[in-house]
């Protein structure tokens, strides 16, 4: 007979609709907009390593968003203030224990805030839902240095590729710097993070996403991206959010370079969201959190598909 | 062989790697949210029996590997080589001591057991997991001593050696796990 039953128990489920509940309760009493953007779009992202799902509406190619990001800034451009939005994102080639295509994504924006405001308030919101573990802050670049003993800023490609391939057992020769910092974190640095609430902070600028970037005190040309981990696993991303339109669209020309240089399909740029930050996206900082990942922390859950009421998709349930 | 992308990667499927038939042994997605895709791969080395991590850029491929697992016979040894044959078809398969290695101890003529063929020779001989096997020699049993948790060492007639209950004796058979090499009864 066919599988039918759900994958979570009854009695996680309960707890994944208290903190659904208590996540809009957070903000209600914060005076922050709840906003349930649309799923669809004419556009998906330019990201080299996000792939939307595609679908079509009356014929008519449309992308199931992998996060609520540009509709969210064309509202903050439109003068909503500061807002949040709850909601399902999707990313296709994404399945493992701690990913799924289709997920949860709690993502807010604040106005006239900066990064560092906003990793207290994502520190607050943690607490409230029941995370009770020591929090600290550290530097991308001096926790990256102290594990590996390289500067990720300043060090040289060649150097960087040579630690990759090490610690792969593969050839990372010819990856590029960001691809072999992102290796050389998730599998060097990650499982050596403290345990607990850890914000990562000042990524290095090829790291930069849509984040502006900056100078340390040391010079280093840095983004003001932070990242949450807890107990070493990735569960926010947030961003001292770029407002200059001419710096937006360079970096989507560029992201297009670089995914026709990898054979990926081109993906047009949003000019809406272009439109939006020409007119004036306020000042302000955001940041997403997987849903499902704080679930399966707060519950120690080992598998995202044991967090969601159905989660057949793929190998690890069935 | 057909390719195998890192997102086909399961345990159980037979890759060729640095020029040696492997098998996967567990994949792990492993991503950054903005970053790039990776699949962490445990591998065994089917030749030498290693069991490493390599780390893969997602959407990497490798070629698979022809190997396959054949029920056979055991035949017999004429001291070089162990002879096999698929029952079916009766084609005999000859494995030297470095492929049936520590597996030898444990072949009885006639037993059924799992030949592992890369590009049609044998790789690696597996015995059943349970094996009946009798006792050629060991100190004389103690009558009544069947209480007492004692053994002693018994050859049986592979020349396995094996400990054993005190209470057992020479032409007596016994049931052996091969995974541990310990006695589970008397057959």
């Amino acid at each position: 007979m066919a599988h039918w039953q759900p994958t979570a128990t009854l009695e996680t489920l309960h707890h994944r609709a208290k903190t659904l509940a208590q996540i809009r309760q957070f903000f209600e009493v914060r005076d922050v907009l709840e906003v349930d953007v649309p799923v669809l779009s004419k556009t998906g992202v330019t990201d080299l390593h996000i792939d939307c799902l595609q679908t079509q509406v009356g014929g008519v190619i449309q992308y199931l968003q992998s996060s609520p990001e540009y509709f969210m800034k064309r509202l903050l451009a439109s003068g909503s203030g500061s807002i949040y939005s709850l909601g399902k994102a999707f990313r296709d080639g994404e399945l493992g224990r701690r990913h799924y295509p289709e997920f949860t994504m709690l993502e807010w924006y604040r106005t006239s805030w900066d990064e560092c405001q906003l990793i207290e308030e994502v520190t607050l919101l943690l607490r409230e839902l029941g995370l009770d573990c020591d929090t600290e802050t550290l530097m991308y670049g001096d926790i990256f240095e102290q594990i590996t003993g390289l500067n990720p800023y300043t060090v040289p490609l060649a150097q960087l590729q040579q630690k990759a391939s090490s610690i792969a057992d593969g050839d990372f020769s010819n990856e590029s710097r960001s691809t072999c910092l992102d290796l050389i974190f998730s599998l060097s640095v990650e499982p050596q993070l403290p345990d607990g609430l850890v914000f990562i902070r000042n990524y290095p600028a090829c790291q930069a996403a849509l984040a502006r970037l900056d100078k340390d005190e040391t010079g280093n040309t840095i983004a003001r991206r932070f990242e949450a981990f807890l107990n070493g696993v990735e569960l926010a991303n947030g961003y001292y959010e770029l407002i200059d339109p001419v710096e937006q669209k360079s970096r989507f020309v560029a992201d297009l370079a670089l995914r026709q240089a990898e054979g990926k399909p081109a993906m047009s740029v949003d000019t809406q969201l272009l439109a939006a930050m020409d007119s004036g996206l306020p000042r302000c900082a955001g940041v997403a959190l997987g849903v499902d990942r704080l679930l399966m922390q707060l519950l120690d859950i080992g598998d995202i598909s044991h967090v969601m009421p159905f989660g057949h998709v793929g190998n690890s349930c069935e | 062989m057909a390719n195998y992308s890192t997102n086909e990667f399961r345990s159980g499927l037979k890759v060729m790697m640095d020029g040696d038939p492997c098998s996967i042994v567990e994949n792990e997605f492993v991503k950054p949210g903005k970053g790039q895709a990776f699949s962490r791969v445990r591998m065994r080395n089917l030749k030498t029996g290693r069991v490493w991590d390599r780390t893969f850029k997602s959407g990497e491929s490798l070629e698979g590997a022809d190997v396959m697992d054949r029920d056979m016979q055991y035949l017999y040894t004429d001291g070089e080589y162990w002879h096999f044959m698929e029952p079916d078809t009766f084609e005999q398969h000859q494995a030297d001591a470095k492929v049936v290695s520590d597996t030898a101890k444990w072949l009885r003529e006639q037993d059924t057991v799992v030949v592992t063929l890369y590009n049609g020779a044998p790789l690696s001989v597996a015995a059943p997991n349970h094996v009946e096997l009798e006792i050629v020699d060991t100190d004389p049993g103690l009558k009544g001593d069947t209480a007492q948790g004692g053994t002693k060492p018994a050859t049986l007639s592979t020349g396995a050696v094996v400990k054993v209950p005190l209470f057992l004796n020479i032409g007596e058979t016994i049931k052996v796990d091969t995974r541990t090499g310990e006695y589970l009864s008397r057959a």
